[in-house]
């Protein structure tokens, strides 16, 4: 590890990708025309589940504009169906339905014409015969053996049922003198952003290329589309400098991008589907977990918590892609930040005749942090002690790190104690405490919440073969590749798409770094994929260790290249030559050097110069491996998973008007530690933005259903998004305790805040209505439900 | 039909189906991509424009109704290639945005509000920013950029109308 | 999200606007749009011709006419929002507009178009209803006016004819010391009400109430006036007890909204609970108390 002072490291510097973006200059996929194209509408099915009797699309093919249009058994003949994670033959994914529709909302038909009006105006004209069929909404009752399949050949509904035991569960609960059980729900919400999905796909049978433009983060994006439309991947362009408005985990667009490369290859031109927001809220499988727990806990006088057994039962909706593997990735930090040293765990994924879910931010690791977090804090109630002190008792402390957990992951580092130390320095605890009790003298409830998560970062796939023993996945890989050109310009390469993470800025600031170079000198370019190293993408919160590692491991070899060629030149062994600023000298005699275009020229123009048999040019790359990667699970599920884990305190005081359930959010505190800050402006983005997000999973967001079936959110009316009211000031203290793992002790920062507010939140109101001897344990806790729980409780204290 | 608009300080003269959205005359027959489509029902504000000078959101008119007003779109307010006003400046020091989508409309409701209010409280800059979005920032550094923007402007000792 | 096709047509007069709608059943009148643009958009309403109202100066102004102020039913909300006359005069449609949406919506969208719209939980018809204020439309090239209270007939339905427009609403002014309050419980700021409520009392000088209105919205329908606790108010001190007391009686007996966002229960507290914070804030304002809101 590169450890500081660093000179562009952790200064706060400006992200370079704003000047673009405050412009309106941005490259947003439904910014990039071209002559020809043609635009896509759905017919989607009103129906939660039914059999797809007849398409008639006479009326809508005679309508102005429309040049063609597409069914679920056309589009089934030319493709493969969509790649999913789990071992499910009989439950296939395909952009169109085939013969059974099963949520409502699922795209049965797409239009095609010279306008996306034109194609809305003929969407409408498609007349389809439906035979409704039952349907199941609720994951328990999807598990009854009565319960309506969703997938008739499947057999069951249930495409997981997994359990993990590791450590002496039975012994450790029978050893303690205590245990409670505790349900918690985590409610159906996602991550929603601003842009919707969209993507355009062009193929030019010329060269057999099929460019696709896409608001994409998605691994192995190219690679589906190859699959599913049978041709080689050496014909699918991904064009990854697209900027992307948003995306968290779920911009896959996989049916989408499937949908119109088959179009763009059938009718010859650019075709192009922008979802609008019905569509998206509806048919674009962007929804996210849906998970209701079950845990019990073992402790003992103290409140150390020594065991745990916990069923996680998700409601994947009607398809499942990579989704279930959100039961999966928690497994790398099940027991949180704790030092619970045996757990049973249970992951059982259902589906239903809802929309399908896909990747959210955490990938399962909110919900998982959700339902521990309650859980410590019943055990404080139980025992009547202070919630931070038992956490303090059961907290991983600084010295036993790297520590290894009970399902087979190692943390790399923390100081989870003094980042607490920090946050409620000069007594705050104490003070916070008796803010709150004069509220409640005052007649108001109010509550302290405290939420101590971990945010596991780096990624790893390891929980693909974790839950699918098919699958031999055990790396997770960036790459970054360098040229110096013949003028001495240093051009650097990522090989994603960002959806506003600064990674151009990540790039620069490493290789800069490296090569002591003002990295604002540095271009930072995007290459499509055909002419891209291998990138896991933007997902797990692994892009500063991952994409920074990669970086630096380039920008190592470009400066030890740079310093083979100086010492040569001069005449003197390496050893004997230093590197410094773009420079090479001899240290025995400084003066001894060479310049950067000196070294830039023999390079490129002065083969005569440089040692025998050496590669001319200044070009590099590395490929990076995921640190720890490289093992596959062990028979009994014990695997490592993502190698770093960054740590991050919530400790919020909440007030809730006790006639009309309104929380309101009195003071937010916030400890975060995710190791060296490779770029401060960006991890405190991270950070606000996730607390916002995780405010909205706790009190204001989800894809609501009512019993017929119907997504009654369908839009921002009712899926209510935070506004700048909603988010309060938030009081950020940093910490850093560097991993040890990675090239500046950077972990990640991607989900901070938004894996640890709902927890928060949910203990400090909570904490708040106790004394009414109520408690709410599913999100998102809505003011209407809040106020009805306790206007309940107040009338029976009254009798 | 025929319609005249008035962008940035240009008239032009459109034909166009009375259905087409201000936003999307203004994204696909005037070329002009900063407003972007976030919900195309009122609600997220990425599609803001200045219609005579006060922000609007232009997925909520017809591009008929628009005409005979003067529209500043982001484009309006950035002062040449590659330059940046004082406020879209204030933006990259702060880092307010990430995605970039919202982001236009938010310097344009900056805009609009320095030039009504120079002197705002921070509960000003939060009620202004209320009808816009943001899914990536939480607003911190959203309101940091607009306040240090204003104070820079007032130091500058500039006229307050930020308008082209 | 795109609108389904339609003509559209600006007119300068309100008869013109008047007769294109008898001609054509499907034509609808268009102000500021902010309600009706995002129906079209999907596609809930799919008129074959719009007619731009917006720019109809006759129909554009907040005056004095009589006792009452008139309000042009084409006047942006923000510019009531802003005006000195109705700030002194109407002081409760002045503090209850900042609440109406957001301020770009508020830039475009209209008192008619609100008033039109009926929404149940819309700020407009609620104090409209509150403060007994008469609309007028033009049909037919005649002027006829209703009631509030014979207007809003139902959720989004008001009794406005087909090939009507709506031209103006009349607010009646109170005289006195007079004070207001408005509060709402919704789930984020600015968003529909779940419940709202509006209350103006005229306070004699030794502090006993000669007049109140207390209005409801968003709880039922349509906005309701609460005249059965107005009249066990009347002449009293407004003892915050006997406000909550006179409030529930009444609203014992409404069957409240119960959707996604809220029960039917929960409105029904919240209107009292938010009906005698009202009140109170009203009499506080009218006294000229130190005045916390409630």
């Amino acid at each position: 590890m590169s450890a500081g002072p660093h000179r562009f490291v952790s200064a706060d510097r400006r992200v370079r990708e704003d000047r673009r973006f405050v412009a309106g200059k941005g490259r947003f996929v439904a910014d990039i025309e071209l002559p020809n194209t043609k635009h896509v509408a759905l017919v989607t099915c009103p129906y939660p589940a039914a059999r797809i009797k007849n398409i008639d699309a006479r009326a809508a093919l005679a309508m102005p504009g429309v040049r063609y249009v597409v069914d679920g058994p056309e589009l089934a003949a030319a493709t493969l169906p969509l790649m999913t994670g789990l071992d499910t033959p009989n439950v296939p994914r395909r952009p169109l339905a085939l013969e059974v529709a099963r949520y409502s909302g699922e795209w049965i038909l797409a239009v095609v014409a010279d306008s996306r009006a034109q194609a809305e105006d003929a969407a409408e004209f498609v007349e389809i015969v439906y035979e409704p069929l039952a349907f199941v909404l609720d994951a328990e009752q999807a598990l009854q053996k009565d319960s309506p399949l969703v997938h008739e050949a499947h057999g069951s509904n249930v495409l997981l049922d997994k359990t993990f035991v590791w450590g002496e569960v039975e012994r450790d609960f029978a050893a303690s003198p205590h245990r409670l059980s505790l349900r918690v729900k985590w409610g159906r919400s996602s991550t929603v952003p601003i842009e919707t999905f969209g993507v355009m796909a062009n193929w030019d049978p010329w060269r057999e290329i099929l460019d696709v433009y896409a608001s994409i983060q998605m691994p192995r994006f190219a690679e589906q589309i190859g699959n599913a439309l049978k041709i080689p991947n050496t014909s699918v362009c991904v064009h990854y400098d697209i900027d992307v408005g948003g995306s968290y985990g779920v911009k896959r667009g996989i049916k989408h991008a499937v949908l119109c490369g088959y179009l763009a290859r059938r009718l010859g031109v650019p075709v192009r589907l922008i979802e609008d927001r019905l569509e998206n809220m509806r048919g674009g499988d962007a929804h996210g977990p849906e998970r209701l727990f079950d845990v019990e806990v073992a402790f003992d006088n103290e409140g150390v918590v020594r065991s745990m057994k916990m069923r996680a039962l998700e409601n994947l909706g009607a398809y499942a892609g990579r989704s279930p593997f959100q039961l999966g990735k928690p497994v790398g930090a099940i027991v949180g930040p704790y030092r619970i040293t045996s757990v049973q765990y249970r992951a059982i994924a259902v589906v239903s005749n809802k929309t399908t879910q896909d990747a959210v931010r955490g990938f399962g690791q909110g919900p998982t942090n959700f339902a521990i977090e309650r859980c410590i804090d019943e055990v404080a109630n139980f025992l009547r002690v202070d919630p931070l002190e038992v956490r303090r008792r059961n907290l991983i402390r600084r010295e036993e790190f790297p520590y290894l957990i009970p399902s087979g992951t190692t943390y790399d580092s923390g100081d989870y104690q003094t980042v607490i130390d920090k946050v409620i320095a000069d007594n705050g605890y104490e003070r916070l405490k008796a803010e709150r009790d004069r509220l409640r003298r005052a007649g108001k409830l109010a509550g302290i919440g405290i939420g101590a998560c971990l945010e596991p970062s780096g990624g790893n796939t390891t929980f693909e073969p974790l839950l699918n023993p098919k699958i031999t996945n055990s790396t997770s890989m960036d790459s970054c590749r360098i040229n110096v050109d013949s003028t001495g310009a240093i051009v650097a390469t990522m090989h994603t798409t960002s959806s506003g993470q600064g990674h151009e800025t990540l790039v620069g600031t490493v290789v800069g770094e490296v090569l002591q170079v003002d990295p604002d000198e540095i271009r930072i370019t995007r290459p499509d994929s055909l002419n891209s190293l291998p990138s896991g993408t933007p997902v797990a919160s692994r892009m500063a260790i991952m994409l920074g590692g990669a970086a630096f491991h380039a920008a190592q070899k470009l400066k030890s290249k740079l310093t083979v060629i100086g010492a040569y030149d001069i005449g003197i062994p390496v050893d004997r030559a230093a590197y410094e600023r773009g420079e090479v000298f001899d240290r025995l005699i400084p003066s001894n050097k060479r310049s950067w275009t000196e070294l830039v020229t023999i390079a490129h123009r002065n083969y005569h110069r440089l040692p025998k048999g050496f590669e001319p040019g200044l070009a590099v790359e590395h490929i990076y491996q995921v640190p720890t990667g490289g093992t596959l699970p062990t028979s009994d599920g014990r695997v490592q998973m993502y190698p770093c884990f960054a740590f991050e305190f919530h400790l919020i005081l909440l007030s809730i008007d006790p006639d009309l359930g309104r929380p309101e959010i009195l003071r937010y505190q916030f400890g975060h530690d995710c190791g060296t800050q490779i770029n401060p402006k960006i991890v405190r983005g991270m950070s606000m933005g996730g607390i916002a997000h995780g405010i909205g999973a706790a009190l204001y967001e989800e894809f609501a259903y009512n019993d017929d079936g119907q997504l009654i959110a369908q839009s921002f009316m009712d899926y209510l998004l935070p506004t700048s009211h909603e988010v309060p000031p938030v009081e950020i203290v940093d910490h850093e305790t560097p991993s040890p793992l990675t090239v500046f002790g950077q972990k990640g920062s991607g989900e901070s805040g938004y894996l640890g507010a709902p927890a928060a939140l949910a203990n400090a109101i909570n904490d708040a209505i106790r004394p009414l001897g109520i408690s709410v344990n599913s999100l998102p806790i809505r003011i209407s439900y809040l106020g009805d729980l306790i206007a309940d409780a107040r009338a029976k204290v009254a009798k | 039909m025929h319609i005249r608009l008035s962008v940035n300080g240009t008239e032009h003269t459109l034909e166009i189906e009375p259905r087409t959205s201000l936003l999307d005359c203004l994204r696909d027959h005037l070329n002009l991509k900063g407003a972007h489509a976030g919900c195309e029902h009122g609600v997220c504000g990425a599609c803001t424009v200045l219609l005579d000078g006060v922000a609007i959101r232009s997925c909520l008119m017809f591009a008929p109704q628009a005409e005979g007003m003067a529209l500043t779109t982001i484009e309006g307010v950035t002062p040449g290639p590659g330059e940046l006003s004082p406020v879209q400046d204030a933006f990259c020091e702060t880092h307010g945005m990430q995605c970039g989508y919202c982001t236009p409309a938010m310097v344009l409701v900056a805009h609009a509000l320095l030039a009504d209010n120079p002197n705002p409280t921070r509960e000003d800059i939060v009620e202004a920013i209320s009808g816009n979005l943001c899914r990536c920032t939480g607003y911190a550094q959203i309101v940091d950029a607009i306040a240090l923007a204003a104070e820079r402007i007032r130091g500058a000792n500039r006229p307050a109308g930020l308008r082209k | 999200m795109k609108a389904a096709p339609f003509e559209y047509s600006r007119v300068a007069d309100v008869d013109e606007a008047c007769a294109m709608l008898a001609a054509d059943e499907h034509a609808r009148v268009i102000a500021g749009g902010q309600t009706l643009v995002p129906l079209m958009a999907m596609r809930l309403t799919r008129p074959t011709r719009l007619i731009d109202i917006n720019h109809i100066a006759a129909l554009c102004y907040i005056r004095v006419e009589n006792e009452a102020i008139s309000i042009g039913a084409t006047t942006q909300q923000c510019r009531v929002e802003r005006d000195a006359l109705i700030r002194t005069s109407l002081p409760l449609l002045a503090r209850v507009v900042p609440f109406i949406g957001h301020a770009a919506t508020r830039a475009r969208g209209t008192v008619g178009g609100s008033l039109a719209n009926a929404d149940p939980a819309a700020e407009l018809p609620l104090i409209a209803i509150t403060l007994e204020a008469t609309l007028c439309y033009r049909a037919n090239g005649r002027t006829q006016d209703v009631l509030a209270r014979d207007f809003f007939i139902g959720p989004m339905t008001t009794s406005l004819p087909n090939d009507a427009i709506l031209i103006a609403v009349r607010f009646p002014v109170w005289k006195g010391n007079v004070g207001t309050g408005f509060h709402e419980i919704n789930a984020r700021r600015s968003d529909f009400a779940f419940v709202s409520a509006a209350a103006q009392v005229e306070m004699t000088d030794d502090g006993r109430c000669r007049r109140i209105a207390i209005g409801i919205g968003a709880a039922t329908d349509f906005p309701i006036r609460l005249t059965a606790a107005e009249r066990q108010l009347q002449d009293t001190v407004l003892e915050p007890a006997k406000v909550t007391s006179a409030v529930a009686d009444v609203l014992a007996d409404i069957k409240p909204l119960s959707d996604l966002h809220a029960s039917a229960e929960y409105r029904r507290r919240a209107a009292v609970n938010l009906a005698t914070r009202a009140v109170a804030d009203a009499r506080a304002r009218a006294l000229g108390e130190n005045f916390r809101a409630h």
